[in-house]
């Protein structure tokens, strides 16, 4: 194998130069893995979220049915509920009752759920624990509450959320159906929607349309739009993200060209004594890809495991906003570790395939070196 | 325009291809004109050192070309959710008239890149380079397809439009778009698996006598190059299905998904090794006139045959394997 | 057997710098012995001797080697021929700095693909050989001028070539360090070797060892003496 052991050598080599000039190539190695880990970190973060959006929304009604008036949501008549489930294929037809609480005190917006089968009773809440944190002051396990009437209303805290779902329930208040009512001001014979489910998925289209002829002003939402809608908002905002990024990586592809055309005095000597001695173009090309791959690879896998431990371990704190969005994904997650073959190309093609074309040039024009110069200087 | 990350790689990375790609044409055109071997003129030695920075493109750009088929496939792969009733790879294709196009001419993009290494190759072989200007010529023609997969490939992503809700009007894409259809045509699984097995049985009998007598080497060339498009039918008609154990999926992309072990990687790199090598014996054959090329022509082909065989044996041996060790049976349904 | 003939070799050509290193070379050189091409700085030793190498290509005229034509390889070939036929030393040793005398020694053999423990091997016992094991794991820069002079030779020998180009090798030494390397030339062409060297100096050229001298003035050649 006589091709195995030129490459063996020419990579000992390789191995031996670029361990000489570590302190140069340091440098460049940081940037390197920098970008790795900052591009990684996005294709990495918005895929995990794109995949906890997919897990979350596997449990959720197949539909949401809302109720228009003049291109605005309006409160969903109880009335229809009979209707909708009259419809063949309709397993279940649920109202949700939900909305909005703003507390002035703090200036900030909490979200209320009524449920039917509240088990604390009329007079009671449960919290989550980013409620506790934010509301000010909570006297005797009590939250006091401007009803729509301007009147106060004192409720009782029975339970709080575990702080293990803090990140889907910080915000949210939950009380029975009954108490909703009188804080909100919601009438009886209303909700805010219903929540349709269905035997057979693929009829979802069939029932939706049904459901726009019996009740006027009907807008559902298949789940299946929301994955769709949800997966093109991950992209576009990853997409956007690399777009920003893409400055970057110019300016690193630019250091790179410029890396790979500056080589030192010395290293130019060093390609003309290689040279002097007998080595060809096709060995110094083969040197340079070995460089090339050496310092490619250890920045990826560097730069892939930095990214790793940022977005799964710490959840990304670098552009979490940026990403998430919190008004947008309003159920936040705790991001699960989940890498793909496919991601890790994406990002390959990003970043390692720009650095390998910028420098092919650069590379070809130290390589060809004439053999001859090293006798010339005498 | 869907804006994912994915798109943006394969987009950059086709600007680059193509403009490398341009770039080592005009050198190669300078070259066509320019070349005098016999000459030890700077004109002469300045060119022979741009051979070596149009080989070291090429081959570059082989490789940038065999993962951006696979990337493309499974970017095709990732975006089927944004398109009502598209269920695989195969769907998203079908969104606008680039998808299929797009796919095969970077399919044979790749075939041709690998040609021309092989022709490169058994030029760099011999002292005199007598294939240097067919060689560029080749050349020429695949920066112009490599130039054209790059337009096709970005009209596919800009035509591309995602099936979104949008929060101002409640009206629902599913019932007005049409639906995308995901399947592809397949032939009959019985007769196709016969034809196969045997057009495998009978190129590897033409490549050991090719091997062993250095005889009939284009006829080894061109039984591969039957077997290559044959071995794609085959793919969808019965070798995806019994990997899926699912008799009407005949998607030869899903194949590529973890679900399936990432199967669908070898089985592909397989039958392109075996195209490409097979390829490349026929075309060294239309060479081998030229009188340097007398002694290590045929040496080459010895190895590009052996090398074919070996990528033809591994594809039918992976194709085999689920036949045998699961309990599914295609046959029947 | 190395024969040239009406060889020349113009820089530049066709330009206001052009410059004629080489004018109509005619040249043969037995196997095996000494010969030194003597003369001025500026006669051309340089150029004619990276000429024969297969370093440079000339401009016009035509070198066989052993009846072989080399004139017009292109490079990837004459790198080859040039990698098994030549071995070369250089005016300033040119070693690389920072790496061990045993890894400069070695450099030579990396590309033609032989095993690296036989590489290994091979560069041990030139160093042995040589004198100069104890400086193996050195850097060579922390060498001095002699060991450097040695780590050269070692390092034009590993891949066993038939010719060894020299040039200039005594520019650094002193008249010691320089008998010394003459003594290693003569070893060398007991071995059978064909040595080749550009030198002005006359301790070289004056030395018993040489067969023959070459003089060059001005890319010509103007006469050869055969001492002894």
């Amino acid at each position: 194998m006589k091709w195995l052991d030129r490459q063996r050598c020419l990579m000992d080599f390789t191995l031996s130069c670029v361990w000489r000039r570590k302190g140069k190539n340091l440098g460049f190695l940081l940037v390197y893995t920098l970008i790795i880990f900052v591009v990684c970190s996005v294709i990495f973060f918005s895929n995990a979220l794109r995949r906890q959006a997919d897990a979350v929304l596997h449990d959720a009604p197949e539909m949401i049915v809302q109720k228009m008036m003049a291109g605005r949501q309006e409160l969903m008549p109880l009335a229809h509920q009979e209707d909708i489930a009259s419809i063949r294929g309709v397993r279940s037809v649920e109202p949700r009752v939900w909305g909005y609480y703003f507390h002035p005190a703090t200036q900030t917006n909490y979200t209320l759920i009524g449920r039917k089968d509240f088990r604390h009773g009329d007079d009671a809440v449960e919290v989550g624990q980013g409620v506790l944190r934010t509301w000010g002051a909570v006297q005797e396990d009590k939250l006091y509450f401007r009803m729509v009437d301007g009147k106060a209303l004192d409720l009782k805290i029975a339970a709080t959320f575990s702080a293990a779902t803090d990140l889907v329930s910080a915000d949210l208040i939950m009380m029975s159906q009954a108490t909703f009512r009188r804080l909100t001001g919601m009438p009886d014979q209303f909700a805010t929607d219903f929540s349709v489910r269905v035997r057979n998925p693929q009829e979802c289209t069939t029932i939706a349309e049904k459901i726009t002829g019996i009740v006027p002003g009907a807008r559902p939402i298949l789940r299946e739009e929301i994955v769709r809608t949800y997966s093109a908002l991950f992209n576009w905002r990853s997409g956007y993200m690399i777009v920003i990024l893409s400055a970057a990586i110019l300016a690193f592809c630019i250091s790179a060209w410029d890396k790979a055309t500056g080589l030192s005095a010395e290293e130019k000597a060093e390609i003309g004594i290689l040279k002097g001695v007998g080595w060809g173009t096709s060995d110094i090309l083969g040197m340079k890809f070995w460089e090339g791959m050496t310092v490619s690879l250890a920045a990826f896998f560097a730069g892939v495991i930095g990214a790793y431990i940022h977005v799964f371990f710490f959840s990304a704190p670098f552009f979490e906003h940026a990403l998430k969005g919190w008004s947008i994904l309003y159920p936040s997650f705790r991001l699960r570790p989940e890498v793909n073959l496919f991601e890790l190309a994406v990002l390959f093609f990003l970043t390692v395939v720009p650095y390998t074309f910028i420098t092919i040039i650069p590379i070809w024009r130290v390589s060809v070196t004439d053999p001859d110069l090293v006798m010339r200087q005498g | 325009m869907i804006l994912s990350p994915a798109i943006i790689a394969l987009e950059a990375g086709a600007v680059l291809a193509a403009g490398y790609a341009a770039y080592a044409s005009a050198m190669a055109m300078q070259i066509i004109q320019g070349w005098d071997i016999a000459s030890g003129s700077e004109q002469q030695l300045l060119l022979e050192k741009k051979t070596y920075l149009i080989s070291t493109i090429f081959a570059w750009l082989m490789a940038y070309q065999i993962i951006s088929l696979f990337l493309f496939s499974y970017t095709a792969e990732n975006l089927h959710d944004l398109f009502v009733g598209a269920m695989c790879a195969a769907g998203s294709l079908n969104v606008n008239d680039y998808g299929y196009p797009t796919l095969v001419l970077k399919a044979f993009n790749c075939l041709l890149c690998g040609i021309w290494l092989i022709v490169n190759r058994t030029d760099n072989s011999v002292a005199d380079y007598p294939l240097i200007k067919p060689k560029y010529k080749l050349l020429i023609g695949i920066a112009v397809l490599l130039l054209i997969e790059a337009i096709f490939q970005t009209t596919y992503f800009v035509q591309m439009k995602a099936d979104v809700i949008t929060s101002c009007c409640g009206m629902l894409f599913s019932e007005t778009e049409e639906t995308v259809a995901g399947g592809l045509a397949a032939l009959p699984s019985y007769p196709t698996k016969v034809i196969f097995y045997l057009s495998v049985l009978i190129t590897l009998r033409v490549g050991i006598h090719h091997y062993r007598t250095g005889r009939a080497a284009l006829v080894y060339s061109l039984s591969a190059a039957w077997l290559l498009i044959l071995s794609i039918a085959a793919v969808i008609s019965f070798i995806a299905p019994h990997f899926y154990e699912l008799p009407g999926h005949h998607c030869p992309f899903c194949i590529l998904q973890r679900e399936y072990h990432y199967i669908g990687y070898p089985l592909y790199l397989a039958l392109f090794t075996g195209g490409i090598a097979g390829l490349g014996v026929g075309v060294i054959d239309r060479f081998k006139g030229s009188p340097s090329l007398h002694a290590a022509g045929p040496l080459l082909q010895k190895h590009l045959c052996l090398l074919s065989m070996i990528g033809y044996m591994l594809f039918a041996v992976i194709s085999v394997y689920p036949m045998i060790f699961s309990d599914f049976r295609l046959e029947g349904y | 057997m190395i024969e040239l003939s009406q060889v020349s070799k113009v820089f530049n050509p066709g330009r206001h710098n052009a410059f004629t290193a080489l004018h109509g070379i005619d040249l043969s050189i037995k196997t095996g012995g000494v010969t030194v091409f003597k003369g001025p700085s500026g006669s051309g030793k340089t150029t004619l001797l990276s000429v024969i190498g297969c370093m440079a290509r000339p401009t016009t005229g035509r070198i066989f080697l052993d009846g072989t034509e080399i004139t017009g390889l292109p490079e990837r070939f004459a790198t080859l021929t040039r990698r098994q036929t030549f071995g070369f030393i250089f005016q300033n040793y040119n070693l690389i700095r920072g790496l061990t005398v045993l890894e400069n020694t070695m450099i030579p053999a990396y590309p033609t693909g032989r095993n690296y423990q036989e590489i290994r091997q091979r560069a041990l016992e030139l160093l042995e050989k040589l004198k100069i094991e104890s400086k193996v794991p050195m850097k060579v820069e922390h060498l001095s001028g002699g060991e450097q002079q040695r780590t050269a030779i070692a390092r034009a020998l590993i891949n066993d070539p038939a010719v060894v180009i020299a040039d200039e090798p005594t520019a650094h030494l002193d008249t010691e360090l320089s008998m010394e390397l003459l003594e290693i030339v003569n070893d060398l062409k007991n071995e059978g070797k064909t040595i080749l060297v550009a030198s002005h100096d006359p301790l070289i050229f004056e030395s018993t060892a040489v067969d023959r001298v070459v003089s060059l003035r001005d890319g010509k050649m103007i006469d050869q003496e055969t001492p002894r």
